[in-house]
């Protein structure tokens, strides 16, 4: 699906957030939002996905405003990954992944949403953890868990806040290509990330936040030195190896 | 192989609704022997005569009259003070949130003691053996209704002023049960002793109280509210998650919250002022129930509704029955009996798990 936000304005109280944010992503665009801690990256997604109410500005999701679509509706379009999941020990892994399915059951889950629960476990490789708790899974393991339930939702659209921070690069590899792979099947999938490296290489698109502002997006074409230098306030040098961006701090 | 994860877990629902059915066959058969059992036992040539219609007066009245209503009490008082514990802590996403944590108990036993001090409930002695009588138990019952009703307003106001995060709520419930804690001293101090005697009966918590009207009362306030939970499982499932989750999810974190603490504090509030403070079960059942069935907000609130019924009228037939004639107060049987229960389970996951 294709979402166009303009100029949206939040703040929380007197501090201003995000200030005149504007940007699009069409259908199988993987965005990567990054910038320095506090730059508003987590924000932008929660007023992408109404959980926080923007103050100025809109948001367009197929050229429908998002204010039209109800909430049932939209938990139907679009599927949001916290960061850090609030804790939630003793419920299983089937249990969770069902949860997603809120927004097509009332009552009792049918028969058909079990069946779709089991698929999804079988395809992110979570079968044999089906019935085992979340707080007995390793991180790598719970994200993939999070993403199942997401995509439970059958959404159109994927938000994920920090989706491989705490990861090991193995299990930081596993989410980006699975998630490039969604992207892939024409879900329009937008996170936040702090490994720029791993945004370049698996993100086709970058949107650059500076202090709630949007100070440079566009495709990889954005990571260039000078960008990167300002956004993060350290020296780098962006090299190319093997047709993949590297970026690298200079001197320490 | 895909097969498989679906009948496992298919097995895990079977296996929850198994749960819930064996505690509800368990109540009946409490209940049955409840019915019989007490001061003066009804054996089965009482009930044959009963059931031919040749039954003495005496055993018709104790059964309809006293035992039934007493049976009843607990099943209905056991289902309020579980369902709206186990409710609590998930809305609170707190595991120490119990029927009380906003202050209801104190509250409701604040307007009690008002009503024995100030309203003449309990300022004479009816009978010379009765030394802690409670003339009007109705002045009184209104009295911790409304006292209950005053803690769950000031909770909302404090709500309504503030945007209320969870630890608002929670720390204001701490502070209405101190309040009302100083008021009941106050009470107390004022009181003489057939009054003082008379308000710590009254916390004691007696399903003795219960009569067919009560029970009807409580009826009217209990069904609804089930029917609501019900409804609104998966929106409390949600909640577990976080309040940004349950918003992506299409649910209203503030309302929902809002309204399930009003609705279990109104019934909790309906319990407490027919039958007084009955501590441990609404803090500690929802704790066994996820011992045995897990962390599924889908069956939790059922299975401890289910198993607070049963195992009030557990305690409190065996507070009748214990060192009959005498009747113990049956909170302090659910504590005896509720810890040992508990701390076997703590103990005998530990093991498993080792």
């Amino acid at each position: 699906m294709r979402i166009k936000v303009n100029h949206i304005s939040f703040s929380y109280n007197e501090l201003q957030a995000l200030k005149d944010i504007s940007f699009e992503v069409d259908t199988g665009d993987m965005l990567a939002i990054i910038g320095q801690n506090g730059s508003g990256k987590s924000t932008l997604l929660k007023c992408m996905n109404r959980i926080l109410k923007i103050n100025q500005g809109s948001i367009e999701i197929n050229e429908r405003p998002l204010s039209a679509i109800s909430p049932a509706k939209l938990s139907q379009i679009m599927a949001y990954i916290p960061q850090t999941e609030e804790a939630r020990t003793g419920l299983t892994v089937f249990d969770t992944v069902l949860l997603g399915r809120k927004p097509y059951i009332s009552g009792k889950p049918s028969a058909h949403d079990l069946e779709f629960v089991s698929e999804l476990l079988f395809r992110l490789e979570l079968e044999e953890e089906a019935m085992r708790t979340i707080n007995t899974l390793s991180g790598g393991q719970q994200q993939r868990v999070f993403i199942a339930r997401a995509l439970a939702q059958q959404p159109s659209i994927l938000l994920l806040d920090e989706p491989i921070a705490n990861l090991d690069i193995y299990h930081q590899m596993k989410v980006m290509k699975l998630l490039r792979q969604l992207s892939a099947e024409g879900i329009t999938v937008i996170i936040t990330i702090h490994d720029i490296n791993m945004a370049a290489r698996f993100c086709n698109k970058a949107l650059m936040l500076k202090q709630g502002t949007v100070f440079a997006s566009g495709d990889q074409s954005v990571y260039v030195s000078a960008n990167i230098e300002y956004l993060y306030d350290i020296e780098v040098e962006v090299v190319r190896y093997k047709d993949n961006i590297c970026i690298m701090p200079k001197n320490l | 192989m895909n097969d498989e994860v679906l009948i496992q877990y298919k097995r895990y629902r079977a296996r929850n609704k198994r749960f819930i059915i064996f505690i509800l066959l368990l109540l009946v058969l409490i209940g049955g022997i409840a019915l019989l059992a007490g001061s003066h036992w009804i054996g089965g040539k009482e009930i044959l005569a009963l059931l031919r219609r040749d039954g003495t007066a005496l055993e018709y009245q104790i059964l309809l009259n006293i035992r039934l209503p007493r049976v009843l009490a607990a099943v209905i008082t056991g289902i309020i003070l579980s369902a709206s514990g186990a409710l609590m802590q998930i809305l609170l996403r707190n595991p120490l949130a119990s029927p009380y944590t906003l202050g209801i108990s104190n509250a409701a036993a604040f307007g009690a003691s008002f009503g024995i001090v100030f309203l003449g409930a309990g300022s004479s002695i009816a009978r010379s053996s009765d030394l802690f009588m409670i003339t009007n138990p109705y002045i009184v019952t209104v009295a911790a209704f409304l006292g209950s009703l005053l803690g769950l307003a000031i909770i909302l106001m404090i709500v309504k002023v503030k945007q209320a995060s969870v630890e608002t709520i929670i720390l204001s419930g701490v502070i209405i049960n101190s309040l009302f804690g100083a008021g009941i001293a106050v009470m107390q101090y004022v009181a003489d002793n057939v009054q003082l005697a008379s308000i710590v009966f009254w916390t004691f918590g007696d399903l003795g109280r219960g009569d067919w009207y009560k029970l009807f009362f409580m009826l009217i306030v209990l069904i609804p509210a089930l029917f609501y939970f019900s409804i609104k499982r998966w929106d409390y499932k949600v909640l577990c998650s976080g309040d940004d989750y349950a918003k992506s999810m299409g649910v209203n974190p503030q309302q929902t919250r809002i309204l399930g603490l009003v609705i279990t504090s109104l019934c909790t509030a309906v319990a407490v002022s027919f039958f007084g403070v009955i501590a441990f079960v609404g803090l500690v059942v929802p704790h066994i129930v996820r011992k045995c069935i897990g962390d599924n907000e889908e069956f939790l609130i059922t299975g401890s509704a289910v198993f607070g019924g049963m195992f009030l009228l557990l305690c409190d037939t065996v507070a009748r029955t214990i060192i009959s004639p005498v009747i113990l107060p049956v909170g302090i049987l659910t504590s005896f009996l509720g810890v040992p229960l508990f701390l076997f389970l703590i103990t005998r996951r530990k093991v498993r798990c080792e």
